[in-house]
């Protein structure tokens, strides 16, 4: 295998250590002037993917994003990671609201563009805790799936895959091409380090309109309204054990 | 008031000296420690001041059996006014408690410090406790607006107010910061508390000599100017102790023998990013550093900002006892005063010496880690007279207390003691607020 060329998604989210508030407007979160940063989980995935490379499974990594002109911070966060090139779909104005559909679709036509054998998406935003684009694109190319990936091992065309399940793990094996998405126990994501923060800036990021690409990215789905969790209520504080257990047994906690 | 059960009251926070005092009095306000001053003042009772006994001067507990008066149960918050950010608690709140509630508000608080959870602001007051910011917010003292502080009779002094500016007479609640609990007791501060920063980086950089690190933090202050939040440098006996015996996670490939970080806080991120990005290149460009990161998100700056603040924790779990020193020193006399303490422990095979601080301050902490004290001999009170001779201070932070009560005349010459014990003997002519701390009680 001469290795293997690899498409890594990318996106720009409030960074997660930030507190959210809900706009006045109850229609989303505030974003103006908050911390964003690359989505924990596809940290996950370029890391995944500069591993690859390390261990000369991987010969190209391609990291691409759709996203406001700010997204291009991202992309140049994955370059000093390691990848070796980025795309930018840099969304126009109205087109904000992008739907993991929509990506998916945009994410369909990059790979008809740059054929990679893997795709490599973070399992789920952190902004909208979809977990769906993966599985779009995948049904999109008719390609399979290995979704919530915490072990990935490539051995002649086919991709050993653990997957982080509800009852545990799943071993399953996916012939390439394939579409992946990272989980966190995936690995762990290294740092940008100066020199390669310095080399990244002279990596190539080639940009493009939604236009350019030919794809629909219209809305299907319409967000009615964000409010705040309901908040916690207050607990009791008891003085000793003895009133603890008499409360406990008041509430029927206890026999 | 307790009486038995008295361990966490008699012994210090590093588990080296115990007292016998046999009651501890928690009163609940102000007029309860002027009453219990009072009473022992009359009687000649010492009491020992103690918030939460996070000293390392063995200050804050009893020598013998001094009565101590633990202000923990005086927690309350009892104002705040969001507009101008002036807070009014009583001297027992838990600084991180501080942090919390002022974090509603969208403001933070104007020191940083490692005992956070556990310390109070009327110890942090009475000790002046340094910690990580004073680079950002200045020392301590410029934040408090007002103090409540009875006196060894009894008589209550109170200068609360949330006025900024208050030029009348002598500024008398200054003298009792840092004061360490023997002029009075501080029961009620106001402080000025800073706006939260909307944005948090951080950069750090392995260097291979310690001038890089001084280069790199005369450029940091000058370059990120206004969001400078915290310049901090250590050594790689600190780097490992961190990251092999607390297992915290190491960003850079290589190790290098000094580190240097920097973190800002700022209210623009994209403001702060450009400025930390031109700063970067540009000691990058200079060459002051072999390796460095920026930390591209929130637990990037949380996870490597920790490998600085667990240094105390990493390193006391190192095989031998620690002896720790914090010095304010000239930056070029840093190095200097290290090789000499290592020349005089030559000697010894098994004796590791572990250096970090906020050099931004010039302040440079040393952690000899030996199996035995045999090796104070050589170190003390030579280290001291050194860091006297070299133009430094001889507790740049953790202060007085019992452990360099001693040693304090070699740094502090006589007119300067002298005013000291003139003070001491004014307010308290009885000698019953914590006795033998700072000054010796000349018996």
């Amino acid at each position: 295998m001469s290795g293997l060329r690899v498409l890594v998604g990318c996106k720009r989210v409030i960074d997660y250590a930030v507190k959210i508030r809900v706009r006045p407007d109850h229609l989303g979160v505030v974003t103006d002037g908050v911390k964003h940063s690359m989505n924990p989980f596809d940290e996950n995935a370029v890391e995944e993917a500069v591993r690859m490379k390390q261990k000369k499974v991987a010969k190209e990594i391609i990291v691409a994003s759709c996203g406001p002109t700010q997204s291009q911070e991202t992309i140049r966060t994955a370059l000093a990671m390691g990848a070796d090139r980025g795309i930018h779909v840099e969304l126009a104005k109205g087109e904000e609201d992008l739907q993991p559909l929509a990506v998916a679709k945009v994410f369909a036509k990059l790979v008809e563009k740059e054929k990679p054998d893997l795709v490599i998406l973070g399992k789920q935003a952190i902004d909208d805790d979809s977990n769906q684009t993966t599985q779009l694109l995948a049904g999109l190319l008719d390609w399979p799936q290995g979704t919530m990936a915490s072990v990935l091992e490539h051995s002649d065309g086919v991709l050993k895959i653990t997957r982080e399940i509800d009852g545990g793990l799943e071993d399953i094996s996916v012939k390439l091409p394939a579409v992946v998405s990272a989980d966190l126990r995936l690995n762990e994501p290294r740092y940008a380090t100066l020199p390669n923060i310095m080399k990244a800036k002279k990596k190539k990021i080639e940009k493009m309109s939604v236009a350019d690409i030919g794809v629909d990215v219209t809305p299907r789905l319409k967000v009615q309204n964000v409010v705040d969790p309901p908040v916690r209520e207050a607990g009791d504080k008891v003085p000793d054990v003895s009133v603890l257990i008499e409360k406990m047994k008041e509430k029927g906690h206890l026999k | 008031a307790l009486t038995q059960d008295l361990d966490f009251y008699n012994e210090d926070w590093l588990g080296m000296q115990k007292g016998e005092s046999k009651l501890v009095l928690r009163p609940r306000s102000t007029e309860e420690v002027s009453d219990i001053l009072k009473y022992c003042n009359a009687r000649h009772l010492p009491i020992v001041p103690q918030g939460g006994n996070t000293g390392l001067v063995f200050g804050s507990t009893p020598i013998k059996d001094e009565v101590v008066l633990s202000l923990q149960r005086m927690n309350n918050i009892t104002d705040f006014d969001s507009g101008i950010g002036a807070i009014q608690c009583q001297a027992g709140t838990v600084l991180q408690h501080i942090e919390d509630y002022a974090g509603n508000y969208d403001f933070s608080i104007p020191l940083d410090l490692g005992s956070k959870g556990s310390c109070t602001i009327g110890g942090n007051l009475s000790t002046h406790a340094g910690g990580l910011r004073i680079v950002r917010y200045g020392r301590l003292r410029g934040s408090v607006l007002g103090l409540k502080v009875v006196l060894a009779d009894g008589t209550i002094l109170d200068d609360m107010t949330t006025m900024r500016k208050d030029n009348t007479g002598y500024d008398i609640k200054q003298l009792f910061i840092g004061g360490e609990g023997t002029l009075g007791v501080i029961t009620e501060a106001s402080l000025l508390l800073p706006p939260a920063p909307k944005s948090i980086n951080l950069v750090m950089f392995g260097c291979k000599t310690f001038t890089d690190v001084v280069n790199i933090c005369n450029e940091a202050k000058k370059q990120l100017g206004e969001i400078i939040a915290a310049c901090e440098y250590m050594d790689d006996t600190c780097m490992l102790s961190v990251v092999d015996n607390l297992n915290l996670p190491y960003p850079m490939e290589e190790h290098y023998p000094f580190y240097f970080i920097a973190q800002t806080f700022g209210m623009n991120p994209a403001h702060d990013q450009e400025k930390l990005e031109d700063f970067v290149e540009g000691v990058f460009a200079q060459g002051h550093c072999a390796d460095g990161i920026i930390a591209a998100s929130r637990d990037q700056v949380k996870k490597t900002f920790a490998l600085r603040e667990n240094i105390a924790v990493g390193l006391s779990k190192a095989d031998g006892n620690n002896y720790h020193y914090d010095f304010s020193l000239p930056t070029h006399h840093m190095m200097e005063l290290v090789e000499d303490i290592r020349g005089r422990l030559r000697p010894w095979d098994d004796v590791q010496i572990a250096t970090f601080g906020h050099i931004g301050d010039n302040d440079i902490q040393v952690q000899v880690i030996a199996p035995s004290d045999d090796v104070l001999s050589v170190i003390e009170p030579y280290i001291y007279a050194r860091v006297t001779e070299l133009g430094g201070s001889i507790s740049s932070e953790c202060g007085i207390g019992t452990l360099k009560a001693a040693v304090l005349p070699i740094n502090k010459k006589e007119p300067l003691l002298n005013t000291m014990k003139l003070l001491k003997g004014t307010l308290d002519p009885r000698g019953i607020l914590n006795p033998n701390k700072i000054l010796l009680a000349e018996q």
